[in-house]
Formats: C-alpha cells, sequence, structure tokens
C-alpha cells in the first residue's frame, strides 16, 4: 500500500489509493494521500472514497473532514441521493453535501470533490 | 392615466431594487410608468447581506438580484457607472457625473450609506480597507494575499463578519471595539462578555475598550495600531467597519430637510420634505431612526412605490422592528426588541451556562404580562416564540423565565394555535399568519405553494418550521390530509413502510426502494428501514446489505463523540457486574488511555476509542464475557435497578432479578427511539422508574406497571398501567406494548409522544393490552418472541467476521492514526482537545496535547508533551 503514496506527485494526476476489494457498497472507506507542496513540504490530505454501485459514476471521492463538525469523519456517513444528486449526510450533524461538488447543501459549506474512477481492479483519483 | 409618469430612483442597492420590483409589478404598463434607474456603481444591484459568501467562493454573478436582461425584460430603463450629482427640483431634473440629464414626475433617493472611517492619522493607507461593496471585496482579497495578520477596527454585526472573512482568507484575525464589549447595539453586556470567548475560541482574538490613536509602521507586519492606553498591535491589514453613515449627499445639496446626524427626512409615505421626492433605505431617517437592515427598507421600497402610483394609497410606513438573528463565525446571536431593558420599569430574567456558552436574557414589562426584547447568545433556539410574543404582545405565562430555561418542564409551546392573524411569521418580506391563512384559502394546499405565492420564508428562511406549522394546521383543520412522508424518497410513514416489509417479506432496502420509493435513499429514511428490518427479522445489522442503512453510532457498535472517537458501552444487566469483569473494563481503559465515567444508567463508559481501536477493544471485552451495551442504537438501554428485598431493609421484591430478567430479554430489541427501564424494589422508587418507558415498581403482591415516561428534553412522568402484577403477566404486557409500539410508532417517537398520539391514550392502550380488544395479542406476542429469540452480540458477531470490519480502518491504505484527534488532561483524565488548544498545540504553544499514539497512560505520555510557547 505505501507503493501507492510513492506513486504520487505535485501535479495533479490519477492516484491509485486502493483495490475495488477495499470498498464497501453503498458506504464509504477513506485513504490517505501524501504529496509535496509546492514548498516541497509533505502535505497528507484524507480522502473519503464512497462506491454506489447503482449511479453513473460507481465511485465518488471527496475530501474526508466535515468542516462543520469539524473532524475526519464523512467517510463515516450515509450516502444517498438528494434530488438525484449523490450525497453523504456527515454523521456528526448530518448536514450533507454533494459527492458530485462537495457543496454542502443545508449551510455554507463546502468539501473538496475529486474525479474518481475504476481502473483494472483499482481505486483512482484525480488530485 | 393619459400622461406617463416619469420616476426615476437614484441608487440600485438591494432597497432601490425592490422598489423598482415592486413598482414594475404594480404598474399597469410600460406605457402608464416609465422607471429609469441610476446606479453609481458599475453593476445592479446585488445581494449585500451575503456578501461575505463572496470569499467563500461565491461569485458577482451569483449574489447578484437581477441583471440586464431581467431589467430589459420590465422595460426599465437603467444606467450604471451614473452618480447623480445635482438636483434641479424646479424643474424636476437631475443630472449625471457625465453631464446626462433626466426628467422626473417622482424622484426616488435609495442612495443607501457608506462605512464610516473614524479620522485616526495614518488611516488612509493603502492595505487600510472597508468592507461595502463588491469593489472592497475585490482590494480586501489582494492585500490579504500578501498579509499575515488582519486587524477589523469595529466590533458590530459587521464588523464580526467582516473578521470572519479574514479568517477565512487565512489571517490571523483581531477584532478592536472602542467599548467595553462586542455587539453593543444588540446585545447586552452579559451576551457581550459570552459572544467574546465563543470568537475568541474560534481563534479570533478580540480586543475590548481599545481606542486606536494612530496607525503607524511596524516591526514585525507592515502596520502597528496605538491604542490610548499606550498598548500597540502590529498587523498587515486593516479594516474599518466602525458603523455606517446615510449617503444623504443628494439631499444635503439640495436643500432637502436633514436629521441633526444625518438622513433624509422622510414621512410616513417615505417622502422628503418635497413631496415628489422620496427617500428609501438607509439614507431615510423616520422618526429619527436610521434602519440600517434590508427588511425595513423592503417595507420602504413597498410603501414608497404604492405612493408613487397613488397619492391617496393607505399603506404607511410605521416603522419595523429591528430583532434579528444571525450565525457570525458560528455562533447564534439573537437580539429582540428592548435588549438592553432601556423600557421603564422593564425587568429582566437571565440565564447563564458558561460551560455550554450559553446565554439568555428577557425583558419583560413591570407587570410581567408582556415580553419587550430578548438577548440569545450561543443558543437562538427560543428566538421564533419570542419574537411572536414581542410582536403580537401575547401574553406571557405566569413564570416567564420558563421561555428561556432549559428542561423547564411546562415550556409553553408557541404553536400555530395560539397565534393571532395578525401575527408577523415572515418578518424579511412581512408575511402574517392571515395571509398565509388567505393563501390556503385560495387554494394553496403545501409549504411549497404558500411560500410562491405570499414569498414568506424566502428570505432569510428562519421562519420555516414556523411557517411549516401554520400551514400544516390550517390544511388539517379543513379536512386535508397533511403527509406525513418520511422523507423524499418515500412516499410513506413509518408505519406504512413497517406493514409494507412485513406483509411483502421485504429483507432489504434495495428490494423496498425499487418497489415501494425512489431515488438512493438518505440519512432519514435509510436507519428507519435498517430499524424496521431489524425489529420485523432482526438479523445481524451489519449484513453487507445493512451497513449502508446504519447511522455511524450503529455501524462502528459505538456512540460517535464530537471528534469523531467513540465511546464504549458494555452492558451490565441491571447494574450488577462481578468484581472480575470490573476489573476487565477497567484494565481495558487504562490500556487503551480512555476515558471512564459511571452513566446515569449504572453502567461504564469509556471514552476517546478511535474508530481503529474499537476491534482490538471489543476482543478483550468479549473475551471477558462483557456484551455490547447497544447504548449506541435506538433500542434498548438499560434497565435501571435498587438493589431490592436481596440486601435493602424496605424493598419488597427481588428488584435486581427482576431488571437482569428484563435487560436479557430485550437486550438489542430495536425501535423507534431509544427504550429505557427500570425496576424498583419499593415504593421509595430509588430506581426512579416512573421516569422510564416501562417503570416497574414492586409492591407486596407483585409488581405495578407504569409506561411511556421519559426524562431528557420533555420529561413525562410515566402513567400507571397496570397493579399487583406476577412476574409472567408483567413480562406477557412489555411484549405486548412494547411490540405495539415498535410495529405503529412514527420515526423518532418516544413512547411517550406515541401515547399521547393514541386516540383514547392510556384507557385504549388498557383495552387493546389487557383486553385484547383488536384480538391481536397473539400476533404481538409472536412477534416479539421471534425477535428476543433471535438475540446476538453484535460486537461478538462483527469480530468473527473479517469484511465487516472493514469500515474500521481509519485508513484503507496505511497504518497512520488521524492526525486530528488529540487529547488534552483534565482531572486525570483525557478530554478532547478544542481547536485553540490545537492550534497552540501546533504553533509549539504551552498546552500538552497528549500523545496517545503508542497507547501509553496519560500519565507517561505527558511528559513527553510538546513545546513551550513564549508568551
Amino acid at each position: 500500500m505505501t507503493q501507492a503514496l510513492k506513486e504520487q506527485t505535485v501535479n495533479k494526476d490519477w492516484v491509485t489509493l486502493c483495490g475495488i476489494q477495499d470498498l464497501v457498497a453503498n458506504s464509504g472507506i477513506c485513504a490517505l494521500v501524501a504529496k509535496p507542496s509546492e514548498q516541497g513540504e509533505q502535505l497528507e490530505k484524507q480522502i473519503a472514497i464512497f462506491s454506489i454501485p447503482d449511479s453513473e459514476e460507481k465511485v465518488f471521492a471527496v475530501d474526508n473532514f466535515d468542516p462543520i463538525g469539524k473532524a475526519n469523519v464523512l467517510y463515516r456517513g450515509i450516502v444517498g441521493s438528494n434530488n438525484g444528486e449523490p450525497i453523504v449526510a456527515s454523521p456528526l450533524y448530518k448536514q450533507q453535501f454533494s459527492l458530485k461538488t462537495g457543496t454542502c447543501i443545508q449551510e455554507e459549506a463546502e468539501i473538496g470533490a475529486y474525479p474518481a474512477r475504476i481502473q483494472d481492479q483499482a481505486i483512482q483519483v484525480y488530485i | 392615466m393619459s400622461k406617463q409618469l416619469n420616476v426615476v430612483v437614484v441608487g440600485n442597492g438591494m432597497v432601490g431594487h425592490h422598489f423598482v420590483e415592486q413598482l414594475a409589478n404594480l404598474r399597469e404598463s410600460a406605457e402608464q410608468v416609465n422607471i429609469t434607474v441610476l446606479s453609481a456603481e458599475n453593476r445592479l444591484a446585488y445581494d449585500r447581506v451575503h456578501l461575505s459568501e463572496y470569499f467563500a467562493g461565491k461569485t458577482a454573478q451569483d449574489l447578484a438580484l437581477t441583471d440586464e436582461s431581467t431589467y430589459h425584460d420590465w422595460q426599465i430603463d437603467f444606467r450604471t457607472n451614473a452618480k447623480v450629482t445635482t438636483i434641479d427640483r424646479q424643474q424636476q431634473q437631475i443630472t449625471t457625473e457625465v453631464g446626462e440629464t433626466f426628467s422626473y414626475d417622482k424622484l426616488i433617493l435609495a442612495t443607501g450609506s457608506y462605512p464610516f472611517v473614524p479620522p485616526i492619522p495614518g488611516g488612509d493607507q493603502s492595505h487600510c480597507l472597508v468592507y461595502r461593496t463588491i469593489d472592497d471585496l475585490e482590494s480586501i482579497k489582494s492585500s490579504a494575499s500578501s498579509s499575515k495578520v488582519g486587524v477589523v477596527i469595529g466590533g458590530g454585526l459587521l464588523g464580526l463578519e467582516a473578521a470572519n472573512a479574514l479568517k477565512e482568507l487565512g489571517l490571523q484575525t483581531h477584532v478592536v471595539e472602542f467599548a467595553p464589549q462586542l455587539m453593543a447595539v444588540q446585545v447586552d453586556t452579559g451576551g457581550g462578555r459570552l459572544l467574546k470567548s465563543k470568537i475568541e475560541e474560534l481563534g479570533v482574538q478580540v480586543h475590548t475598550s481599545k481606542a486606536t490613536q494612530v496607525i503607524e509602521k511596524g516591526e514585525s507586519c507592515r502596520y502597528r495600531l496605538v491604542f490610548a492606553d499606550g498598548e500597540t498591535l502590529e498587523t498587515d491589514l486593516v479594516l474599518f467597519s466602525a458603523g455606517i453613515r446615510p449617503y444623504d449627499n443628494l439631499g444635503r445639496e439640495n436643500d432637502l430637510v436633514l436629521g441633526e446626524r444625518g438622513g433624509i427626512v422622510i414621512n410616513s409615505q417615505c417622502q422628503t420634505s418635497d413631496e415628489n421626492i422620496y427617500a428609501i433605505g438607509e439614507c431615510a431617517l423616520y422618526e429619527n431612526m436610521i434602519y440600517g437592515l434590508v427588511a425595513p427598507g423592503y417595507s420602504m421600497a413597498k410603501v414608497a412605490a404604492k405612493h408613487v402610483l397613488d397619492s391617496t394609497s393607505e399603506t404607511v410606513f410605521e416603522g419595523a422592528d429591528m430583532s434579528t438573528k444571525l450565525k457570525l463565525m458560528g455562533v447564534d446571536v439573537g437580539s429582540i426588541g428592548d435588549a438592553h431593558a432601556k423600557t421603564q420599569g422593564a425587568l429582566t430574567y437571565t440565564y447563564e451556562n458558561q460551560p455550554e456558552g450559553v446565554y439568555k436574557k428577557i425583558v419583560v414589562s413591570s407587570d410581567k404580562t408582556l415580553l419587550l426584547g430578548a438577548v440569545l447568545v450561543g443558543d437562538t433556539s427560543e428566538y421564533d416564540s419570542l419574537l411572536q410574543y414581542m410582536l403580537n404582545a401575547i401574553e406571557l405565562p405566569e413564570s416567564p423565565e420558563a421561555l428561556i430555561l432549559p428542561m423547564a418542564a411546562d415550556k409553553p409551546m408557541l404553536g400555530a394555535d395560539a397565534l393571532p392573524n395578525t401575527a408577523t411569521i415572515c418578518s424579511c418580506l412581512n408575511v402574517t399568519k392571515g395571509d398565509i391563512v388567505a393563501a390556503v384559502d385560495g387554494g394553496a394546499c403545501s409549504v411549497a405553494d404558500v411560500k410562491s405565492c405570499t414569498k414568506a420564508s424566502t428570505g432569510c428562511g428562519g421562519c420555516a418550521a414556523l411557517l411549516k406549522d401554520v400551514v400544516d394546521k390550517e390544511l388539517e383543520s379543513r379536512g386535508v390530509e397533511v403527509k406525513k412522508d418520511i422523507c423524499e424518497h418515500f412516499a410513506y410513514s413509518r408505519r406504512e413502510l413497517f406493514d409494507i416489509v412485513k406483509v411483502e417479506k421485504i429483507t432489504s432496502f434495495e428490494q423496498l426502494i425499487e418497489k415501494h420509493g425512489h431515488g438512493l435513499g438518505c440519512e432519514i429514511c435509510k436507519p428507519t428501514v435498517g430499524s424496521i428490518l431489524a425489529s420485523v427479522w432482526n438479523d445481524y445489522i451489519l449484513d453487507s446489505n445493512k451497513v449502508p442503512l446504519q447511522d455511524t453510532n450503529d455501524t462502528f457498535l459505538a456512540n460517535m463523540q464530537k471528534d469523531g472517537t467513540y465511546s464504549v458501552v458494555p452492558r451490565i444487566p441491571g447494574g450488577e457486574i462481578t468484581p472480575d469483569k470490573l476489573i476487565t473494563i477497567g484494565e481495558v481503559a487504562k490500556k487503551y488511555s480512555l476515558y471512564t465515567k459511571i452513566t446515569g444508567g449504572q453502567r461504564i463508559d469509556l471514552f476517546g476509542a478511535r474508530v481503529d481501536q474499537l476491534p482490538d477493544i471489543w476482543q478483550e471485552l468479549v473475551d471477558a464475557g462483557l456484551e455490547t451495551g447497544h447504548a449506541y442504537g435506538k433500542s434498548v438501554r438499560t434497565v435501571k435497578s435498587c438493589v431490592g428485598s436481596t440486601w435493602c431493609r424496605y424493598g419488597v421484591q427481588d428488584s435486581v432479578g427482576m431488571a437482569i430478567d428484563i435487560e436479557n430479554r430485550y437486550k438489542g430489541v430495536r425501535a423507534p427511539h431509544k427504550v429505557k427501564f427500570a425496576v424498583s424494589g419499593c415504593t421509595r422508587e430509588c430506581a426512579e422508574a416512573q421516569s422510564k418507558d416501562f417503570g416497574v415498581i414492586a409492591t407486596d403482591k407483585g409488581w405495578n406497571l407504569y409506561v411511556c415516561g421519559n426524562g431528557g428534553m420533555k420529561p413525562r412522568h410515566a402513567d400507571l398501567f397496570a397493579t399487583d402484577l406476577d412476574d409472567e403477566t408483567l413480562i406477557k404486557y412489555i411484549d405486548r406494548i412494547f411490540s405495539f409500539y415498535i410495529q405503529t410508532g412514527d420515526r423518532l417517537q418516544r413512547t411517550s409522544v406515541w401515547m399521547e398520539n393514541l386516540e383514547g391514550g392510556l384507557e385504549y392502550l388498557q383495552k387493546v393490552i389487557i383486553d385484547d380488544h383488536l384480538g391481536i395479542c397473539d400476533e404481538l406476542e409472536k412477534q416479539m418472541a421471534s425477535i428476543v429469540g433471535k438475540y446476538q452480540c453484535e460486537w461478538k458477531t462483527t469480530l468473527e467476521n473479517p469484511e465487516s470490519l472493514k469500515r474500521f480502518r481509519q485508513f484503507v491504505n496505511s497504518d497512520k492514526t488521524d492526525s486530528n484527534i488529540q487529547f488534552v488532561t483534565e482531572r486525570d483524565q483525557i478530554r478532547p482537545a478544542t481547536l485553540a488548544e490545537k492550534k497552540a498545540g501546533e504553533l509549539g504553544g504551552n498546552i500538552e496535547i497528549v500523545d496517545l499514539t503508542s497507547n501509553e497512560s496519560p500519565s507517561e505520555s505527558s511528559k513527553q508533551a510538546v513545546a513551550v510557547m513564549e508568551d
């Protein structure tokens, strides 16, 4: 698994974070992305990855940090939809975040949302 | 009308635009009234109330209230960059900066206000800015990009909003206020004090009672503020937010009557001293008052628009309520009416809870019958109710303090029924209950309909709950069935879903949503269905198709706490525990450095377990013979007991034995809400059974059963259901009642509310359960027997199943732990570090962040705690 961390570069790229066997259907898991910043410091970021087999996209990736509850918990939220938009509800205070855009539906808040895909049994996120 | 009326509007802020909108709607045609709008800014009207969202990523376009094509459609003649310089009142003509002239029959001044910049030497340097327009925000953004520290001068409402903006831009932020407290206009000293500490907790430093005397060159930063007391503060950026002044120069230069301290004087039709010139919004002075809020400005716009068209219009502006409710940097603040108790003879009630950060005050008339004002900081849940009391002069309850005290049992609920038709429901758009009733009479049959025809709740949205209440009540009173759909995905109530699941033998969410719902589900319907499936089939709740349905507590079989860690609660049936088990719990707590506390329900809570530690912790507990306590589920929690006849001098039955039997029988049973039991060994009631869903009290002939009580937010004493029962009958009755509740209760409905909603109440329940009036008792007992027969310790099952442990990893690709989880010690145990403590820890402050990564006990690890801070 440390392999995945090494492959990453400063530039945005498709990064392999785990395999499809790690996914939990209709639910979330969390991966750690380590990237050197432009200043060369090592930055770590937690990414929540959601598997929704019934959706067009199948997998989604957003920040794991809940900006309202201020804790790294979003991967533990319930996934669902709001007016057709795939969402995750924060397990802390239940605000819904769009899995496509990262926008919070109930309050002024936003999280990062990243393109995600399944490539040869691997889950890749563009980050 | 034969002649075309020429109306010229100077100013295109929120109020100016609202006037245009009103007038364009009211006029019969563009031929009847020609509207010209002149905006000094280079863009048309935008939403200034939500200006700070510009920093959160909103664009000028997102904030726009209108656009050129809309004005074209409305046939409005408009100019941007068109600053008006002169008014010729004789000729009824105005001239702009570039020399363009316009004739008017009616002139509307909606020029607004400008930020006041105190005359501080050095205050005119390039990084000294104000916060008013989109252009200002652009300047702030560009200055912030080369700044580290920012100061807002002025701790009023706008100042705090500006401070939030600086903070969001990543600056180390300070607020400097001349007065001894923040938001002196809206809140009192106590509220200001609490507000200050809450805002400081968020990392913004607040300096009150500070008068800035000069802004000079700084040493570590670009500037240095020197205060009257000699202290200094270094900063790269200064933002002035010291109040607003009416933009009244057009009135001043053209001999309209002004107030002593500025503002164009208007009458209740919003006319100035020249009857053909109106002033509205923040440039206008009505009865010596400038209204610096948008709602009164909108009212003025409405009044002026009507009067311009019809000089006999009876709509008048009579001042406006300045009550406000807002969230400043995440801190709830509410101010109603006479917040400072300035009314003669006014009396106050204050409630302050420093640990929780809550401050509430109400101001009442000398005879305690009317509410005059209120201040709420930290919790504004009573704002709507209090506002209705004040606006409608509703008589206060006998003990007005009940309105703000937490857990006051007799807190009067000010429901839709209590409000008169004149009650304002939506104060932003001035919609009364009468308007809503009229809309329902006119055929509106949903909240959405009422919203679209009255515009209620389309402003700040703070009245949404009350609006729904009023609409529902009105619809119900007309015999319209109000939808009880649990959410957008299912057009059914919980009870209906329960019946569907049972009758159609549905065993998964997928089956149910495919046949009877749509979409992907949500955090409301999924756990509800999860609970129903558990109640009907009682399968293992972490089966792969049920994992996605569970709230975090159920998924992780533990309770999530504020920092994302969990608490662990082993079951201790009846509160009886062997020393060996007690030692195991203690050893586990010590090994994993968990905070330990005895709960209110006679159990032991272990806090601070990271998600990845839960399986290890539980493995040890399960190995020692302990079971999950289901403290996380909407399920049976504790059965509290006293020691009963075995030890107690007074006990008449074995209450511990009964409590253990009950707990073991119903443990793990899922219900619409959590369910608690208690058994007391005599009428002294040491187990407090009458505050529980099911309370059992021993008599010398058997057991008395009490039902549907609860503690918590709205306590209710349980009702005596049956007396002197033998053991067998007691269990039979509980089986039946519990089963009946599980099948018919609404989502998250407690037994107390469930019974209150049963038509016929207690008597009906007795008929159903004791007399088997509906002939369903057999079925109820069977259902309960099938659930209790399938009990399993969910932790034990989970530990045996590697697939279900997947989600207990913090990261799928790393063994690291979540670095955001940090603890400090308090009273010899850990607790979550506050944001400020975490920040201080990062900066190398004198805060001891406990390092638990190597699972050492706090006492050892605090020795390796981090660093020291200079000050």
